[in-house]
């Protein structure tokens, strides 16, 4: 099924985590994407959906269960304690207050992914310049700066290994929202600008809207709708999709309170039997309760393909 | 019964934080607070409670029910804290005490500020429980915080809250912790609650969404003074404030998608 230009593929991958004493966890359920090169790939979801896991397994962070993750068609290989050759996925991690070093000096750190990429000619001022930071910041450290700041930082330091595919784990989530949607175009700018594929995961759907190309909508480890983003925000065909972007309040000083999705996210170490979502679907079907959706792009019984 | 801000600066360590913010909350109504971080929002908030940082100097009034909350004595003060005034903070996560039952945090101040029995209070707390829609209410009154998903352990901070009866809320940014679905169930118990108990709400958030949604005032705060006030329709349709116009635009739904982003952070903040 891959293409030859897919950057990256992930297929029906299964990520559980076990811990002593508790049932196994299946984060991931057999969830399938791709990316392509130059192109924005927003996942959204809940909160305990699997989105982070999924970003962690690309990266090499958790290891997979089943299924499998081809990297230009290479398998991502968990991350170790040796030297690593792959360097073509590069990470920017939700809290830029914990992810930079507080005792180096930010020009360090990125000087560390420019290493990586083995290049000689680039300073990391003029990443910092890239990211819309003045040069001079490089001498300074991460405590100095706010958190946007600190988040711009962050993604430089990634620029700078040169990645072919950046991963967003909620980079955003952190900030103001004032710096929300700034520190969101910019990443997308710089991937699109420099060829690399970004898959960027993060729970607002409007700032999704803003910079993705796709949009891949996950619930309870499975992605249950994909497609163009214009698309899917004007007809959102799985019900959980509509029901993620009508609990959004419009900031129109209308006075309208969201529709709210009753119940919670089930515990992903009991999933409900048949469709995941059927118990807080507002349209279930019988057969939802029994038998479990597995097609896409829209994984729901209404939208099966014919 | 009103609240009453007027004039009220707060200066730390030399730096006005903020410098004369004018408010007044009515009761039935929510009053939102808008603002990016670092305006002064928060600050408004705990100075109402009296729970502003050690070395704080405060001027200028709040009044509620015509007595002066800056001119009471610490002792007349906690009589006032947590029973006539009440907060609901950001992240319940961090707000509720991971090691004492929802029962105790509930239960405590009811005690301490009504001086009801065991027997009582507890009725007390399962009803507000109730209230909140928390599911098997009498059960969830002896769990711990952690039992409970982020959206939950909100209703329970709000019930802690309520547990007074209160006549004014201060919500601090009360779903920033949570899911959009998850925020839209809090926003309409919030607003369910005004409605029915007739409180006083005053709503610090930055997101322009969440204030469309359930503030009948607004608002907004920049650098320490409140640029704008008005009712929400006006403010947020025909804001007359650059600044709040400014905070419209840089919405997500107000922008291009894929336009050049390499703006600036907003200047002032860690610029140092």
């Amino acid at each position: 099924m891959t293409q030859p230009n897919t950057l990256l593929s992930v297929n029906d991958l299964v990520i559980e985590h076990r811990s002593p004493g508790r049932p196994v966890v299946r984060a991931v359920a057999g969830a399938s994407l791709t990316v392509n090169p130059g192109e924005v790939v927003g996942l959204v979801g809940e909160s305990g959906c699997g989105k982070s896991t999924l970003a962690r397994a690309v990266c090499g962070i958790n290891p997979v269960t089943e299924g499998s993750i081809l990297f230009e068609g290479t398998p991502v290989t968990p991350l170790g304690l040796r030297r690593r050759t792959l360097t073509g996925i590069q990470m920017v991690f939700q809290d830029p207050y914990a992810s930079l070093n507080p005792r180096r000096r930010v020009g360090d750190q990125i000087a560390d992914g420019l290493r990586t990429a083995r290049d000689t000619t680039s300073d990391p001022a003029d990443l910092l310049e890239r990211v819309g930071l003045p040069r001079d910041f490089a001498g300074r450290h991460p405590h100095e700066f706010s958190g946007g700041q600190r988040q711009r930082i962050a993604i430089a330091r990634a620029l700078a290994a040169r990645p072919r595919l950046l991963i967003g784990d909620e980079p955003i989530s952190a900030l103001d929202a004032s710096a929300q949607a700034q520190v969101a175009t910019l990443m997308r700018d710089l991937a699109v600008g420099s060829g690399a594929g970004l898959l960027f995961i993060s729970h607002d759907l409007s700032v999704v809207r803003l910079i993705a190309d796709r949009i891949a909508v996950m619930y309870l480890g499975k992605i249950v709708e994909v497609g163009d983003t214009a698309e899917v925000w004007a007809r959102p065909r799985h019900p959980y999709t509509r029901a993620l972007l009508q609990a959004i309040p419009k900031p129109d000083g209308g006075g309208v309170l969201p529709a709210e999705l009753p119940g919670d996210v089930p515990d992903p170490a009991n999933p409900p039997a048949g469709c995941r979502f059927h118990p807080r679907c507002p349209v279930a079907m019988d057969v939802c309760r029994v038998k479990e959706p597995a097609f896409g792009p829209v994984a729901c019984w209404l939208h099966e393909p014919a | 019964m009103t609240l009453d801000i007027t004039g009220l600066k707060v200066t730390i360590g030399g730096k006005e934080i903020l410098r004369g913010v004018d408010l007044s909350l009515e009761a039935g109504r929510v009053h939102g607070l808008a603002g990016e971080s670092g305006s002064g929002k928060t600050m408004t908030g705990l100075a109402v409670l009296g729970l502003l940082p050690h070395g704080a100097r405060v001027s200028g009034g709040i009044s509620l029910g015509g007595r002066d909350l800056l001119a009471l004595s610490p002792k007349e003060l906690n009589q006032v804290r947590g029973g006539e005034v009440a907060m609901v903070f950001q992240d319940p996560a961090t707000s509720l005490h991971p090691m004492l039952t929802i029962g105790r945090q509930l239960t405590e101040h009811m005690r301490h500020h009504l001086r009801l029995g065991k027997a009582e209070a507890k009725a007390r707390a399962v009803d507000l429980l109730t209230k909140v829609r928390i599911p098997g209410a009498e059960e969830a009154y002896g769990r711990f915080p952690h039992q409970f998903s982020g959206g939950m352990r909100q209703r329970i901070a709000i019930a802690v809250a309520l547990a007074c009866s209160p006549k004014v809320l201060i919500a601090d940014e009360p779903t920033t912790a949570l899911d959009v679905t998850v925020q839209a169930g809090v926003l309409r118990l919030l607003r369910g609650l005004c409605d029915e108990l007739g409180l006083a709400v005053l709503l610090v958030t930055h997101d322009l969404g969440v204030m469309s949604a359930v503030a009948d005032e607004v608002s907004v705060m920049k650098d320490g003074l409140v640029v704008e006030t008005g009712p929400r329709a006006r403010v947020l349709r025909e804001p007359s404030h650059p600044y709040t116009r400014a905070l419209l635009d840089s919405l997500p739904d107000h922008q291009e998608p894929a336009q050049d982003g390499t703006g600036r952070d907003e200047p002032g903040e860690g610029e140092r």
